[in-house]
């Protein structure tokens, strides 16, 4: 018996819940239900492509962008300092990601009762110094907000990883060969940590950009991004064809920038993986 | 000097961000008062309510008891999967991997309505049965690759070995490849079980018929306004979650001390 007969149920397995229920979008897609059955149509596809619904994906892309470039900001000099630590680095690490690791909805629940314009904690201090209080409840700086405090911690893991696996004597070579530090961070450490940047930038974009917990909790269902009008055609207004095709056209836009990332990343040899 | 203390101000800031926020809702989960901002004394009436809450402690069932049954189903699929992959040609394994990574790299919203659209397809009325199927899919792949690393390090001449010297294959399997790779299954388990734990959005999508998990129940009244509650709540999940996570590191340190990367 060989063994590769062991994937068998993995296969079937596979094929019926991971590759069918993906074709199912497909179909959803791409027909409408009318008097004569099952009919081929594009008018999903057309209303997806319309203005209000671009606008829509426009504004989530911003949001997203606008969070992982603060994220990236915060986390690359973290990782730097945490690498710099080398006996307890990996210990302060697990400090700083352990937060991922609670409950996505409570995290963004900590930061409505905290913000909440007359009873959150933020406030009540902000009154008791006389300072003017902060009401970003159901704005986009809130939700912005929100999503940078969920996913820094997938920025910070894959940077610190490819920072630690820098070796240390080629930093000592830019050393020797006479450069400062800032030249040898430009230099040498930027470019080496490229592979942990990358996939740093996927893992919180890509949340980022489908969050509609994040708009519905912070944003308290004011804005409405590419992930709320999905939710709403399948929960509230039951257009399931035309959610199918937004859903699909996000999941093409995801994978084709994950495919490019990842490509990018095996050019610059080695990709830090996160497991 | 002047340097070192700032890393440190800087550490401690991001710090200050990411706990203050957990550490607000855990102290206030045993505040007397119901208000967010003023302390009334100490209480532990908060825990007492969620105890006595029925749709928390159904919550509380059915996430581990889908965690549970998925994480157990998937380790066991994925770790046969993953045996059976490791073997085959170039070609095969590259193309049955990328599927494996589709649930990975797909949104979770876009996987959620995935399963709502192929459950109502097929008849399945959307529940327990529904929500369980999800899981175990949206595992396997952690659990796959979780083991398959290891076994392209093993030594393969021990299983060939273990056949010259008259054990049946799946003898050989169960008594040569299985106990190497066994911490491996076990972080696949544990990450599996973690995620199946945490998940909102796939569930989301997949339950129905009064079937929630405490991602579902925590939304729903979250939605309804603040109640002090969900404090407890997030206090017990956060200590959970921690001895869960101190537990898998200890053990995948072990494993990965010598390539000097954390495992998480």
């Amino acid at each position: 018996m060989n063994r590769k007969w062991l994937a068998t149920p993995y296969l079937i397995w596979m094929v019926i819940f991971i590759v069918v229920p993906l074709l199912m979008i497909l179909y959803n897609a791409f027909t409408v239900k009318d008097i004569n059955g099952t009919v081929f149509t594009f008018d999903h596809m057309m209303k997806a492509f319309s203005g209000k619904y671009m606008t829509a994906l426009g504004k989530s892309f911003l949001y997203a962008l606008i969070c992982t470039v603060i994220c990236l900001i915060l986390a690359y000099p973290l990782a730097l300092i945490l690498v710099k630590y080398s006996k307890g680095g990996a210990a302060m690490l697990f400090i700083f990601i352990l937060p991922m690791w609670m409950n996505f909805l409570l995290r963004t629940y900590a930061w409505l009762s905290l913000l909440e314009t007359n009873n959150g904690l933020i406030n009540t201090i902000l009154r008791a110094l006389h300072l003017p209080v902060l009401d970003i409840i159901g704005t986009p700086s809130a939700i912005v907000l929100g999503m940078i405090y969920n996913f820094l911690p997938f920025m910070v893991l894959p940077i610190y990883n490819a920072l630690a696996k820098i070796d240390k004597s080629v930093m000592e070579a830019a050393y020797d060969l006479g450069a400062n530090d800032f030249k040898r961070l430009l230099k040498v450490t930027v470019p080496l940590s490229m592979p942990g940047v990358m996939s740093g930038i996927t893992m919180v974009f890509m949340p980022a950009v489908t969050t509609f917990v994040i708009p519905n909790l912070l944003g308290s269902g004011k804005v409405n991004l590419i992930g709320n009008i999905i939710e709403q055609q399948f929960l509230m207004t039951y257009d399931w064809g035309f959610g199918a095709a937004l859903s699909l056209v996000l999941m093409i836009i995801i994978l084709i920038s994950m495919a490019v990332i990842r490509r990018s990343d095996e050019e610059m040899e080695g990709g830090a993986g996160i497991w | 000097m002047v340097r070192r203390g700032l890393e440190k101000l800087y550490l401690g800031i991001i710090m200050l961000f990411l706990y203050a926020p957990i550490l607000t809702l855990i102290v206030f989960s045993f505040n007397d008062s119901k208000s967010r901002a003023k302390w009334g004394g100490f209480t532990l009436k908060w825990y007492k309510t969620m105890l006595n809450d029925p749709m928390i402690s159904k919550a509380l069932y059915y996430t581990l008891s889908i965690a549970l049954l998925a994480s157990v189903i998937a380790t066991i699929i994925g770790t046969l999967a993953a045996i059976g992959i490791h073997v085959m040609k170039k070609k095969t394994k590259s193309v049955i991997l990328n599927v494996t990574y589709l649930p990975v790299l797909n949104p979770d919203i876009v996987t959620g309505i995935s399963f709502m659209l192929f459950f109502v397809a097929i008849g399945l009325k959307l529940g327990f049965a529904s929500m369980l199927i999800a899981h175990i899919t949206f595992n396997i792949p952690y659990v796959i690759l979780s083991i398959l690393p290891k076994l392209s390090s093993l030594n393969k001449f021990t299983y060939e070995a273990a056949l010259d010297l008259g054990a049946h294959p799946m003898e050989a399997i169960r008594k040569v490849i299985i106990p190497e790779i066994m911490p491996n299954i076990i972080t696949g388990f544990l990450l599996a079980f973690t995620l199946s734990l945490d998940d909102f959005v796939i569930s989301y999508f997949t339950t129905g018929s009064g079937v929630t998990n405490l991602s579902i129940t925590i939304y729903t009244m979250t939605r309804r306004g603040i109640k002090p509650e969900i404090n407890a709540i997030s206090t017990v999940l956060f200590v959970s979650v921690l001895i869960l996570l101190l537990i898998i590191n200890k053990r995948s340190e072990r494993h990965t001390k010598k390539l000097g990367g954390v495992n998480l």
